[in-house]
């Protein structure tokens, strides 16, 4: 398994130095992980804690990874971002705001009546999103047909499947697994948000995934563990994916290490659950914390 | 011959022809279906879970191999690649067994292609009692499953003639669907009928004054040929034939059932959840007030044995037929 360390950096925009592209993909995070927060307040309730906790990893690809034209979501050359985990919608949502394929102000719409955006994700109802997620264990088994339907027919298009560390309890996940390395799928980039939380408490209480980066390796994938609320390192893993493993036919995996309620630590602090509650007058504080964190870093 | 001369009869081969000694037959339908409609449709592509000997699907994979997709035993991944597949223009036929398809991919097949509803084509091998291996490969409630899951449309075939035209018309086809396989020497029953299969359509292959049958899949074979073992008791029976489970055409099974006539549906399949629960709501709907006689499984996990035996032993065989339908005529 390659380490951070390991990686090599290549900018992606060109005569873009590394810091100016970590800058970049960072604030785009910071940008998904307001509109969570506003989102989750409209709504009274959601799982802001894990989009938060993901913000970084959906920034990286939309920002810097996925090829799509904003103003034609089906356009049939695009990268595919499947996110299995249906819950997580309100960051995808978020970061399709971001990336230009749905408007800012539709995000106050999040879970209402009639909207195109529900509390789980469904491609029956948003531009850009690819599947309907939520039954978890079934992103990555569509991302090998995809990638063997893309690859057939002559698609230079990549795909991404966004799972959690949760969803590597379903043994769907493995049977895919196991056919993306046989098929050779290099087209196949899978995302696996390790937060160490599912619905029922920890990850290791409820059912031990660990060794993770093992188990991939095992099944033939080329692995790679970052720090998941690390932008740099996240885009030095894709780099490196794209290098190492696409290029020779094999399927890549960047686990991402990553904390729910990232980037507000009165989320960060509290304790963990998957249905993150909070108070009425905290969502400003939440937001108030959000903006100085980044304020902060960036004075740094 | 008596009992005891008769030859043990052993469990069937896995992949026993139901024909019967003698009778036309055509060698993989299926699979020829298949080959010929990709050759007119380059955006068929053909996938199974470890079973392409076993439901035909091996022709096209011969023919075609840089457009089958070998999955492995994962029937998961099998239905949830299907989706992606046909997310991409592709339009994919995958293979299974009727019980994997139903019991282990429901969710895969639901979600990833109903509910967005894919162009993505289920067949599942030895559905119904078409296997002596018992429980574990006897799909006996696939339809009471599938019929729930909304865009879904099942076509129970009878012989290679509903197969091979079936085949065009569900790749043509929008939505999801499900093909009850008959796989291997499959009898050629409907030719002599003048009768062309059209998907959600069922049809008239006879006509008769006493009885009417409505039958689906396999059932319609032993339909006809019991139909001509009761014209011998001087009972004159209608055959209708409705292949397509869901959308059902409601309107030519009621036409035929809104008369004095013993109406009786047949169907390899549990009495629960299939072609008789389908007829029966649509005659309580219309307010018709019909009695509908069934011949089907019972709601049992089945014997393994030979599948005459099991055949005879359920119900489903020719003189189990005439009996029934001579003891309700009185």
């Amino acid at each position: 398994m390659a380490t951070t360390q390991e990686l090599h950096e290549v900018g992606r925009m060109p005569g873009e130095t590394a810091t100016d592209r970590a800058e970049r993909v960072g604030s785009a995070a910071y940008r998904i992980r307001h509109h969570a927060l506003t989102m989750g307040e409209v709504q009274g309730q959601g799982y802001v804690g894990q989009a938060l906790g993901a913000a970084d990893m959906l920034a990286a690809v939309y920002t810097d990874q996925l090829r799509f034209r904003a103003d034609q979501p089906d356009w049939e050359g695009r990268d595919r971002f499947l996110l299995s985990t249906g819950h997580y919608a309100i960051g995808h949502y978020a970061a399709l705001a971001e990336a230009g394929l749905i408007a800012v102000e539709e995000l106050d719409t999040y879970g209402s009546d009639d909207s195109r955006l529900p509390m789980s994700g469904m491609s029956t109802y948003t531009p850009g999103m690819e599947i309907s997620g939520g039954s978890l264990g079934h992103g990555l088994a569509i991302a090998v047909g995809m990638a063997l339907g893309l690859r057939h027919r002559g698609s230079e298009a990549r795909i991404y499947n966004f799972l959690s560390d949760g969803e590597l309890d379903e043994g769907s996940t493995w049977e895919a697994a196991m056919g993306a390395h046989h098929h050779r799928l290099g087209n196949l980039t899978a995302m696996v948000d390790i937060n160490a939380l599912q619905a029922d408490g920890k990850t290791d209480t409820v059912l031990r995934t660990e060794p993770v980066a093992d188990k991939w390796e095992a099944f033939g994938w080329y692995t790679q563990r970052v720090d998941g609320n690390d932008v740099g390192a996240l885009l030095a893993a894709f780099d490196n994916a794209a290098a190492q493993a696409a290029a020779v036919g094999r399927p890549s995996v960047i686990l991402c290490d990553t904390k729910v309620g990232r980037g507000v630590p009165l989320l960060e602090n509290r304790e963990k659950a998957h249905f993150m509650r909070i108070e009425d007058h905290e969502w400003r504080l939440c937001r108030q914390q959000l903006s100085a964190g980044y304020e902060g870093k960036a004075a740094r | 011959m008596s009992a005891a001369a008769a030859p043990r009869l052993k469990t069937s081969a896995m992949i026993a022809s139901f024909a019967e000694p003698g009778q036309k037959t055509a060698a993989a339908p299926f699979g020829h279906a298949l080959v010929k409609a990709a050759r007119e449709n380059d955006r068929i592509v053909g996938l199974t879970a470890d079973l392409g000997k076993y439901t035909d699907m091996h022709i096209f994979a011969q023919a075609f191999p840089e457009r089958f997709f070998q999955m492995g035993m994962a029937e998961q991944l099998l239905v949830g690649a299907a989706a992606g597949l046909a997310q991409t223009g592709l339009v994919p036929f995958a293979s299974t067994y009727s019980v994997f398809a139903a019991r282990r991919a429901y969710d895969f097949l639901c979600l990833d292609s109903a509910e967005p509803n894919l162009n993505v084509n289920i067949v599942g091998g030895l559905p119904g009692l078409t296997t002596g291996y018992g429980p574990s490969h006897q799909a006996t409630e696939d339809m009471a499953i599938f019929r729930g899951m909304p865009n879904l449309t099942i076509v129970d075939p009878c012989d290679s003639v509903d197969i091979e035209q079936a085949v065009p018309q569900l790749a043509a086809s929008d939505g999801p669907t499900y093909l009850r396989l008959l796989r291997g020497n499959v009898p050629t029953v409907l030719d002599e009928y003048g009768y062309t299969f059209e998907l959600g359509k069922a049809k008239v292959l006879r006509g008769g004054n006493d009885v009417v049958f409505v039958s689906s899949g396999l059932m319609t074979m032993r339909a006809l040929q019991a139909a001509r073992a009761l014209a011998a008791h001087n009972v004159d029976v209608a055959v209708v034939h409705a292949p397509t489970i869901k959308p059902f055409d409601t309107a030519t099974v009621l036409a035929e059932l809104n008369t004095d006539r013993l109406a009786v549906t047949l169907e390899n399949h549990s009495v629960v959840g299939g072609l008789f629960e389908t007829v029966a709501s649509a005659v309580v709907t219309a307010g018709l007030g019909k009695r509908v006689v069934s011949v089907a499984l019972p709601d049992e996990f089945l014997d393994a044995g030979a599948l005459p035996t099991l055949h005879d032993r359920y119900g489903l065989s020719v003189q189990r037929i005439v009996a029934k339908v001579l003891a309700e005529l009185g």
